[in-house]
C-alpha cells in the first residue's frame, strides 16, 4: 500500500511553494507505488482489513490525477484570497490518504476510519477562508450534517455487526450467502448503511448540504469536494453494497432506485431555479449522481447476476467522467475569479465568448457534455448507464431520466446563452496562470476527445472492476 | 468500388475546415476564415460528387460502405453507407453548404470565423446522418449538430433570437431522448447489435413496434416538423441568420422524413401501417390547414417557414399511402423544397441585408428598382407554388397521383396544396415586387450584386433542370423506393 503519503511530516516548513510541488510530487510518487503494485490479482493486506484489486488501483490512480488538477486550478485562487497555505495542502494530502483508504477497504471499520479522515479534512477545508460568515456558516452545517449521517453509518455497521459476528466484508458476504445471519438486524443495519452513503454521495433524501456548502465554500474548494469524494464514494458504495451485501442486492436496489429516481427529479427541477453557479452545479452533480446510482440498482434483475458487470462498469465509467466535467466546469468558475471578485453568478458568464473564445468553448464543452450531448463524453456516461437500465427491463425509469434531462439541458444552455449571446458586463481580462491555463484546456479537450473515443476508458472500468465481482 | 473512403470524406472535410476556421480567429483575419470556408465547403462539395457518379442505381444494398469497430464494448460500428434515398441528401447538404458560405460573404461582419465554423461543421454532421449505418452513430450526429445552429440562430439571429434557439434546441432534444430509449431497446431486442440493416430484418411484436413507432415518431415529427408540433419551426426560422434558414430549410427538415424512411418504416412496418391513418390526418391538417395559416402571414419569413411546413406534410403523406408514386414523389418534393425553400430564404435574406425589414408591408414595387432579382425571385415562387416547368410541380404532381391512387378523397385534399400554395405565395410576391414604389427606401434600394446574382442563378438552374428533367434524381432512388415498399409490407410478426 502506497503510504508514501506520510512524506507529510516534512510540510512543516514554510514555503508554500515547496509544500505545493512536494504535495505534487508525493500524488506522483502515490501514483507510481500504485502503478508498480499493480499486478491484477487481489491481495489482502493488514490482517484482511485493506484489498488491494484492480477496481482499487484504478479509483486510486483516477483520484491521484482529479486531487493533482485541482490543486493546480486551486492554487492561483487561494493565493489571491491569500488562504494558500501550508494547512491546505496537508489537508488535501489527508483527505486524499481518506479517500484511499475507501477505495482499499476491506472491512467496515476501516471504511469508516477512511470516511471520517476524508471527512474532517473536508470540514476544515470548508472553514479555511475563517473570516468569511458564509464560509464558516457552511463548515457548520457540513459538520453537523456530516457528523449525524457518520452515527447513522456506524449505526448501520454495528446492526450487521450484530447479525453476521464479523466486519471483514468478504466475511459478512459469506456469513449472509450462509444464511447464518438474521434478516431483520440485518435489514436495518442495510437501512442505515445505505442511508449513510446516500449522505456522502448527496442524493435526495439526503442532499440538504450539497447547494449550501457548494455555495458557501470558497470556490477552490467546492471544487475539491465535488470531484475526487465522488470517486471514493462510489468506492465506498462498490466495497459496501457490492462486495458485502451482495446478497440482499433486491433490497438495496430497490433503495437506490428510489433515491436515484428522486435525485434526478429534484436535482435538475432545483438547478433551474438557481442563479448562482456555484448552488447550480451543485444541484446538477446531485442529479449525477442519481444517474450514477441507475447503473448500480441494474445490476441484478430478478436473481440474474451477468448483467452486474455491465451495469456497474457503466456506474464506474459514469462517476469518473463527472469529475472530469465536474473539475473542468469549476475550473472555468476559478478561471474567472480574481483577487476580491467571485465569479459566482449566472451574469459573471455574460458575453465570454467576447472575452475568451476558447475558454467560453471550452465551458460550453463541458455543459453540452454534462446535458448529455454528443460528441462529449458525458453523452456516453448517460449512454452506457440507460443502456444498462434498460437491459435490466426499468424502460420507465429510462424514460423519466431522459425527460428529466431534458430539463436539465435546459440550465445547461442557459449558461451556454450568457456566455455567447449575452454582451459582456466585464471586461476585465482574465488573469489566470499559464498552469491551470494549458491544464484547463486539456481538460476541455479531453472532455471532447473522450467523447469521440470513449472505449478505452469504458474497457477500462470493466476490465478493472471484472476481478472484484 | 474505389478504395477512396468518400463518405467519411463528405463528413470530415467540412469538419476539419470548420476547425480550421476557427483558428483564424478574430474579426481581424475575417477574409482568411472566408476563404478556408469557401474553399472547404467547395472540397465537400467535390468529393460527394463521387458518391453519385459512382453510384449503382441497379441496386438498393447499401453502397461506398465503410465498417470500423468504433466501441466494441456496446458493438458500436463506424459504418457508414449510402443508398438511393440517402445519397441524393449527401449531395443536397454539400451543395447547400456551399451557398450558405456564398450568401453569408459580406452579410456576416462579426465572429465570421465562428459563423463559417458553424455552418461546415453542421454540414459535416449532417452528412454523417444521411451515411451512418449503426444507430448510435445516427443518434451522435443527429443530437451533435443542434450545437451549431443553435449557436447559430443564438449567436447571429434577430431580436427574439434567444427564446428561439432554446425552443428550438429543447423542442429537438426532446423528441430524440424517446429515440435514444428505442435505440437502446432494440439493442437489447436484437441480442446487442446497433446495425440498422440487422434491426430492419428483426422480428418485432405489435406492442414493441408500437413502443417504436412512437418513440421515433416523438424525434421525427419534431424535426419535420408535423402539426401539431411544428410550432418551434416558425420562430427559428424567423430569428435565425438567413444562412441559418437556408440550412434549416433546405435539410433541416429533411432529416426528420429520411429518418421515417430508414428507421420507423423498415423497422416498425406493421405498427407504421396501423398508425398510417393517423399520419396521413396530420399531413393533411399541416398541407391545408397551415397552408392557411401561411395565407394570413405579415413576415415573408413567417410565411415560407409555414410553407416549408405545409410542404412536409406532404412528403409525410407521399410516405404514408405505401405505393412507389407517393414514395417517390415525396424524395422528389423533399428534394426541390431544399432548392426552392432554400433560394426563398436567400431571397428574403438579400432584401433584409437592405431594408432590415421582413414586413411584406414595408416592400411594393421592388421590380422597379431590382429587375434581375426580382426576375429569380419570381421564379423561385412560382417554384414554392408548384407551377408546371419547376421542380416543385414534380413532386407535388406524383404524391397527388399517388394519393389518388390511395383514395380519391385524400388525393383531392392533397391537390387543394397547388391553390393554396400558389395563393400565398404569389400573393406575397404581388405585394413586395410588384406596383409602384411604396415608399422611398424600396427606391433606393440596389440590385443584386455578381456575388448574389451567382448563388441564386445556381439555384434556379437546378430548380429548372429538375423540374424539366427529373430522371437522374428519380433513376438512382428507384431501386431503393421499391425495396423499402416491400419491405414495409411484409409483416414482421
Amino acid at each position: 500500500m502506497s503510504f508514501a503519503i506520510l512524506l507529510i511530516g516534512t510540510f512543516v516548513r514554510d514555503s508554500r511553494n515547496i509544500v505545493y510541488f512536494l504535495t505534487q510530487f508525493t500524488l506522483v510518487g502515490a501514483a507510481a507505488v500504485t502503478i508498480m503494485t499493480m499486478d491484477g490479482q487481489v491481495n489482502f493486506t493488514f490482517s484482511n482489513m485493506y484489498v488491494d484489486d484492480l477496481m482499487g488501483d484504478f479509483l486510486k490512480l483516477m483520484l491521484y490525477f482529479s486531487v493533482a488538477i485541482v490543486l493546480v486550478y486551486s492554487r492561483g485562487y487561494m493565493q489571491d484570497r491569500k488562504i494558500e497555505s501550508t494547512e491546505y495542502y496537508m489537508l488535501a494530502i489527508y483527505a486524499t490518504l481518506g479517500m484511499m483508504v475507501m477505495i482499499s477497504a476491506n472491512h467496515f471499520l476501516t471504511i469508516y476510519l477512511g470516511l471520517e479522515l476524508l471527512s474532517l479534512a473536508l470540514y476544515a477545508m470548508v472553514a479555511l477562508q475563517r473570516d468569511s460568515a458564509r464560509a464558516t456558516e457552511a463548515a457548520m452545517k457540513y459538520f453537523v450534517l456530516g457528523a449525524l449521517a457518520s452515527g447513522l453509518l456506524l449505526y448501520g455497521i454495528s446492526m450487521i455487526y450484530g447479525a453476521t459476528g464479523t466486519l471483514e466484508i468478504s466475511g459478512v458476504a459469506q456469513a449472509i450467502y450462509h444464511q447464518a445471519a438474521n434478516r431483520t438486524i440485518l435489514m436495518f443495519g442495510l437501512v442505515f448503511v445505505v442511508a449513510g452513503l446516500a449522505f456522502k454521495l448527496g442524493v435526495v433524501p439526503f442532499h440538504m448540504w450539497i447547494p449550501d456548502v457548494y455555495h458557501g465554500a470558497p470556490a477552490a474548494i467546492t471544487l475539491f469536494i465535488a470531484s475526487a469524494p465522488k470517486l471514493a464514494a462510489f468506492a465506498m458504495a462498490m466495497r459496501l453494497l457490492v462486495n458485502g451485501l451482495f446478497e440482499l442486492a433486491d433490497q438495496w436496489q430497490s433503495m437506490l432506485m428510489f433515491l436515484a429516481v428522486l435525485s434526478i427529479v429534484l436535482g435538475n427541477l432545483a438547478a433551474i431555479a438557481q442563479s448562482n453557479i456555484k448552488r447550480m452545479l451543485g444541484y446538477s452533480g446531485i442529479s449525477h449522481m442519481g444517474f450514477m446510482l441507475l447503473g448500480l440498482m441494474s445490476g441484478v434483475v430478478g436473481g440474474d447476476r451477468h448483467f452486474a458487470l455491465n451495469a456497474y462498469s457503466s456506474s464506474m465509467f459514469y462517476v469518473v467522467s463527472y469529475v472530469l466535467m465536474s473539475m473542468a466546469s469549476f475550473g472555468v468558475v476559478l478561471l474567472l475569479s480574481r483577487a476580491g471578485f467571485e465569479a459566482e453568478t449566472l451574469d459573471d458568464f455574460k458575453g465570454l465568448n467576447k472575452r475568451s473564445s476558447w475558454f467560453a468553448g471550452v465551458m460550453a464543452m463541458v455543459m453540452f457534455s454534462m446535458a448529455g450531448i454528443p460528441f462529449f463524453i458525458g453523452f456516453f456516461a448517460k449512454f452506457s448507464v440507460l443502456q444498462a437500465v434498460v437491459a435490466a427491463g426499468y424502460i420507465w425509469i429510462a424514460i423519466l431520466a431522459v425527460v428529466m434531462s431534458l430539463i436539465g439541458a435546459f440550465y445547461y444552455l442557459r449558461v451556454v446563452k450568457v456566455m455567447f449571446f449575452d454582451e459582456p458586463v466585464d471586461s476585465t481580462p482574465l488573469t489566470a496562470s499559464a498552469d491551470m491555463r494549458v491544464l484547463l484546456s486539456m481538460n476541455g479537450v479531453a472532455i471532447a476527445a473522450l467523447g469521440l473515443m470513449p472505449q478505452t476508458l469504458m474497457s477500462l472500468c470493466a476490465y478493472s472492476l471484472l476481478g472484484s465481482l | 468500388m474505389t478504395g477512396i473512403p468518400f463518405l467519411s470524406l463528405a463528413i470530415w472535410v467540412p469538419i476539419v475546415g470548420g476547425l480550421l476556421a476557427l483558428a483564424t480567429g478574430s474579426d481581424r483575419n475575417a477574409s482568411a476564415a472566408r476563404f478556408v470556408a469557401l474553399f472547404f465547403a467547395l472540397a465537400g462539395l467535390v468529393v460527394s460528387i463521387p458518391l453519385y457518379t459512382g453510384f449503382d442505381v441497379t441496386t438498393s444494398a447499401m453502397q461506398f460502405v465503410e465498417s470500423y469497430a468504433w466501441i466494441p464494448r456496446f458493438n458500436i460500428y463506424y459504418a457508414l453507407g449510402v443508398d438511393g434515398i440517402s445519397v441524393l441528401f449527401v449531395l443536397l447538404n454539400s451543395f447547400i453548404t456551399l451557398i450558405v458560405v456564398i450568401a453569408g460573404w459580406e452579410v456576416i461582419q462579426v465572429k465570421v470565423a465562428q459563423y463559417m465554423a458553424g455552418f461546415l461543421i453542421m454540414s459535416g454532421l449532417i452528412n454523417g446522418i444521411f451515411s451512418a449505418l449503426d444507430g448510435v452513430l445516427f443518434y451522435v450526429f443527429f443530437e451533435a449538430s443542434l450545437i451549431p445552429l443553435f449557436i447559430i440562430i443564438g449567436v447571429w439571429g434577430g431580436p427574439n433570437r434567444v427564446y428561439a434557439a432554446i425552443k428550438f434546441f429543447l423542442y429537438t432534444l426532446a423528441g430524440s431522448l424517446l429515440m435514444l430509449i428505442a435505440l437502446l431497446y432494440l439493442f437489447m431486442e436484437s441480442g446487442g447489435s446497433f446495425n440498422i440493416l440487422d434491426w430492419h430484418q428483426l422480428k418485432l411484436g405489435m406492442d414493441a413496434q408500437t413502443l417504436i413507432f412512437w418513440a421515433f415518431l416523438a424525434s421525427f415529427a419534431v424535426k419535420i416538423p408535423m402539426f401539431p408540433v411544428h410550432t418551434w419551426l416558425p420562430d427559428a426560422h424567423v430569428e435565425a441568420p438567413t444562412g441559418g434558414s437556408i440550412v434549416l430549410a433546405a435539410i433541416g427538415l429533411k432529416l426528420g422524413a429520411y429518418g421515417f424512411l430508414r428507421f420507423s418504416l423498415p423497422i416498425a412496418p406493421d405498427a407504421s401501417q396501423a398508425f398510417a391513418p393517423l399520419i396521413i390526418t396530420l399531413s393533411l391538417i399541416a398541407v391545408i390547414y397551415i397552408g392557411f395559416v401561411a395565407l394570413v402571414q405579415t413576415d415573408m419569413k413567417k410565411l415560407v417557414a409555414y410553407s416549408s411546413i405545409s410542404h412536409m406534410g406532404f412528403v409525410t403523406l407521399g410516405f404514408f399511402i405505401f405505393n412507389p408514386l407517393g414514395m417517390e414523389g415525396a424524395l422528389v418534393q423533399m428534394i426541390s423544397h431544399g432548392f426552392v425553400s432554400g433560394a426563398m430564404f436567400a431571397c428574403i435574406g438579400v432584401l433584409y441585408d437592405r431594408m432590415h425589414s421582413r414586413q411584406i408591408a414595408d416592400y411594393g414595387g421592388v421590380v422597379n428598382v431590382m429587375p434581375k432579382f426580382a426576375a429569380l425571385f419570381m421564379l423561385f415562387s412560382m417554384a414554392n407554388s408548384g407551377l408546371p416547368a419547376t421542380s416543385g410541380f414534380v413532386g407535388e404532381f406524383m404524391v397527388a397521383l399517388g394519393a389518388v391512387q390511395f383514395n380519391f378523397w385524400v388525393g383531392f385534399a392533397a391537390a387543394t396544396t397547388l391553390i393554396v400554395g400558389a395563393a400565398y405565395t404569389l400573393w406575397m410576391y404581388k405585394r413586395v415586387v410588384f406596383g409602384a414604389i411604396t415608399n422611398h427606401h424600396v427606391s433606393e434600394l440596389t440590385d443584386i450584386n455578381n456575388r448574389e446574382f451567382v448563388f441564386l442563378a445556381i439555384l434556379a438552374v437546378c430548380v429548372l433542370v429538375m423540374g424539366i428533367y427529373p430522371f437522374p434524381v428519380t433513376e438512382v432512388m428507384h431501386a431503393s423506393v421499391n425495396d423499402l415498399l416491400k419491405h414495409v409490407a411484409a409483416s414482421k410478426l
